[in-house]
């Protein structure tokens, strides 16, 4: 970590992509690189979070993120809780501002807060003053996601601006779908979101994207596919054709692909259903960058760690502005 | 005991007064309104430079007793209404249990008797325990006092059912007031439809939801040729459907609350529970018919839906908090600050939609400054520039959506039959 750098960085909490100008997304993702390395080194360790508490608090269950957050604070020298409340008994035990404040009495520096409710995390950002980085809320934002899913890219393609990138799957009910479009149009990415009608968000195309139905149309010009997870299991999805019936009309098989262009990227957030929204042979096959994002995700989650903890006060709603010089 | 009132602009739109006037109240009545009284008087309110109106009569307030008198109870709620100006008010049936039987009705006016701060009138439900099963004896509801009934939070479905309710209701003399919306359509949803919703990431409740439900229970009226007043209009379209029915004949009166001409779906951007509302903020084009649709008169009332929740049942979860804001004591500052300060109305026609129309609608004898009627009466200083703060509220529950909003006139005497019951 040699490169010098004076930066704004303005924010207690990450809350969401659509909150985040380009620049400070540039930011997180320069840091990234930077962090990226740390991974292949033999010793997995930099000091930069020494002291510092992490606490991870689940309201859904998710290994993935939680273990890549783990992972990234660990990375960092901080001290990692994992709390995992059964969302169930949300409505009768203690609020999630409760608990939040009494992680703040604890002296933790940064909560990393997964919920089923699309705007838990914004509502405890405002009612602590410690960080919040929001590891998904609902069908809101997946900000870390996304910009692991943007990292990845940018890593392969060497740029951003006029890729085309297609989104398959449950929109509507897609937090990385939502995460994704914000910080891919900031970049002058053209975003083509496909999916059945009626998993299509309303007034979606004034998020600055592309609607279709078809997959073949989707797939046509795209530079990278981001295939996202099909939840049959969600009451919604009663009304829904089945799960053969939705990789007929919409999986992403082999046939399909050799219609597209030759290096397009196959990203997907996980975890997979083989043979439901991908086939095997794709989502292993050498167009896909599946793994590499989970390694990436590392990186991206200690850069995120890593600004958010060099905030001291609150900004976000206040807007009062902080800025920080910090050398990484 | 006399009071005088000196001063004052006087607007009291059922005698087409608006200028200076003085009013002289005598016990609990009006005795005289005219120029420079000079009547010995036990006290005197100067009221130079301020407005003096018939006390708001609010016909859309949940004052949440009994049942939840953790939220309000008529004591609190009433407080709350006379800080606002509020003299009488309608409260709403949706307590616990409800209010669709003589006995619990009885229980209340009881209630009202003893601890009310204001005139409190009694909405009955339609269907027991609001269900939308099985109606209501309104001829036994109204002998216990109740002047209109409303399933209010829900809506019956049965078209035979709320038919045959209009057609009761139009023979017991007693308003109905429709909550019109189709959960069908609303489902779990919690914002207005659109790309609001699609950005928060949270399930929309569409306009149709509202207005094809409007639309149903004005043809319900029109064709057993009833009465009926829709609540809380707040889309264009419902607006647009009123009108037609107005010109048509039909004997519909609409109602809107202050949220729905100043607030919008994208004040919802940080998930602000207290604006987590049934019918939800829509659109600024909304917003938009709305106030044409209060300019032309289509909409003819404006009511609170004062509807208090506690904080643990709005600091939490959006999508597990309680739909509603509290409003009585914002009402009147909100409806001068978005309508009479914007030009949309003038003092003298919002006071109509919230004192005399109201009254009119209910049947009451109340909403003007006449000799001898009740000296219910509130006095503004309409260049006042106030912040709402939680802290100064009266109700028991703080859930307001105008909670740091910069508004301008004030509510400085709220005189109830009489008597000075708020002095700011």
């Amino acid at each position: 970590m040699t490169k010098k750098k004076t930066v704004k960085w303005a924010h207690k909490d990450l809350l969401g992509l659509e909150y985040l100008s380009r620049e400070d997304i540039e930011l997180l993702l320069d840091t990234a690189e930077s962090f990226r390395e740390i991974l292949d080194r033999k010793i997995k360790k930099v000091p930069a979070l020494r002291g510092k508490t992490v606490v991870n608090l689940f309201y859904e269950p998710s290994t993935r993120t939680r273990v890549s957050f783990e992972v990234a604070a660990k990375r960092l020298s901080a001290d990692v809780i994992n709390i995992a409340v059964e969302s169930s008994s949300v409505k009768k035990g203690e609020t999630l501002n409760d608990t939040g404040r009494n992680i703040e009495a604890l002296k933790a520096d940064i909560i990393v807060v997964r919920h089923n409710c699309s705007g838990a995390a914004t509502m405890l950002a405002r009612n602590v003053n410690i960080s919040v980085i929001n590891a998904g809320d609902g069908w809101h934002e997946h900000p870390t996601q996304a910009l692991l899913d943007i990292f990845t890219l940018r890593k392969k393609t060497g740029k951003l601006e006029g890729l085309n990138v297609s989104i398959v799957g449950d929109i509507a009910h897609s937090r990385v779908a939502r995460s994704n479009i914000w910080g891919l149009t900031k970049f002058g990415v053209k975003v083509t979101v496909c999916a059945p009608k009626i998993l299509i968000p309303p007034e979606i195309e004034k998020m600055g994207v592309k609607i279709t139905d078809n997959i073949d149309e989707a797939l046509a010009d795209a530079d990278a596919i981001n295939v996202l997870r099909m939840q049959f299991e969600r009451d919604d999805m009663k009304a829904f054709p089945t799960q053969l019936e939705y990789f007929r009309n919409f999986g992403v098989t082999e046939d399909r692909l050799k219609k597209s262009k030759k290096n397009i990227i196959v990203m997907h957030p996980g975890p997979i259903n083989r043979g439901v929204e991908i086939s095997s042979q794709v989502a292993d096959g050498a167009n896909s960058v599946i793994l590499e994002q989970v390694t990436n995700g590392i990186a991206v989650r200690m850069a995120v760690l890593f600004w958010v903890s060099q905030t001291k006060d609150k900004d976000v709603h206040t807007k009062h502005e902080v800025v920080n010089e910090a050398t990484y | 005991m006399k009071l005088l009132i000196k001063n004052g602009h006087v607007i009291d739109p059922g005698n087409k007064i608006d200028g200076v006037m003085d009013i002289l109240v005598e016990g609990e009545k009006i005795s005289k309104v005219a120029k420079c009284i000079d009547n010995k008087a036990d006290a005197i309110i100067d009221a130079a430079g301020k407005i003096v109106i018939p006390g708001i009569v609010d016909m859309h307030v949940h004052l949440r007793e009994p049942g939840r008198e953790d939220k309000e109870t008529v004591f609190s709620g009433t407080m709350a209404a006379a800080k606002g100006g509020v003299t009488s008010v309608l409260c709403m049936p949706n307590t616990s249990p409800s209010l669709d039987s003589t006995k619990v009705v009885k229980i209340l006016g009881d209630i009202i008797r003893e601890t009310a701060n204001v005139d409190v009138f009694v909405c009955g439900a339609i269907t027991v325990g609001r269900a939308g099963k099985e109606l209501v004896n309104i001829g036994d509801l109204k002998k216990e006092g109740i002047i209109a009934i409303s399933d209010d939070g829900a809506s019956v479905d049965s078209d035979g059912l709320m038919s045959k309710a209009l057609k009761d209701a139009k023979k017991e003399k007693v308003l109905v007031i429709c909550h019109s919306e189709d959960k069908a359509l609303s489902g779990k949803g919690l914002v207005n439809r659109g790309f609001i919703s699609t950005r928060l990431g949270l399930r929309g409740i569409s306009k149709e939801a509202e207005y094809k439900r409007v639309s149903r229970d004005i043809k319900l009226a029109e064709d057993s040729d009833a009465v009926v007043h829709i609540a809380h209009v707040s889309c264009a379209e419902s607006v647009e459907i009123i009108k037609r029915a107005k010109k048509k004949g039909v004997k519909v009166t609409a109602e809107t609350a202050p949220h729905y001409f100043s607030l919008n779906e994208e004040d919802l951007l940080d998930y602000n529970t207290n604006m987590k509302i049934n019918p939800p903020l829509r659109t600024k084009d909304d917003i938009l018919a709305i106030k044409q649709g209060l300019k032309d008169g289509t909409i003819d009332i404006i009511a609170s839906d004062h509807a208090p929740h506690t904080e643990s049942e709005k600091e939490i979860e959006f999508e597990y908090a309680e739909f509603g804001s509290t409003g009585l004591e914002t009402e009147l500052a909100v409806g001068a600050t978005e309508l009479v300060n914007s030009g949309i109305l003038t003092w003298s026609e919002l006071i109509r939609k919230m004192s005399l129309n109201p009254a009119m609608v209910l049947g009451i004898d109340k909403g003007t400054l006449g000799v001898n009627k009740a000296a219910d009466i509130a006095i503004i200083s309409p260049n006042k520039e106030w912040v709402v703060k939680k802290e100064d509220f009266v109700s028991k529950s703080k859930n307001s959506a105008f909670i740091g909003r910069k508004l301008k006139g004030i509510v400085e005497y709220t005189i109830y039959k009489g008597k000075v019951t708020y002095k700011a």
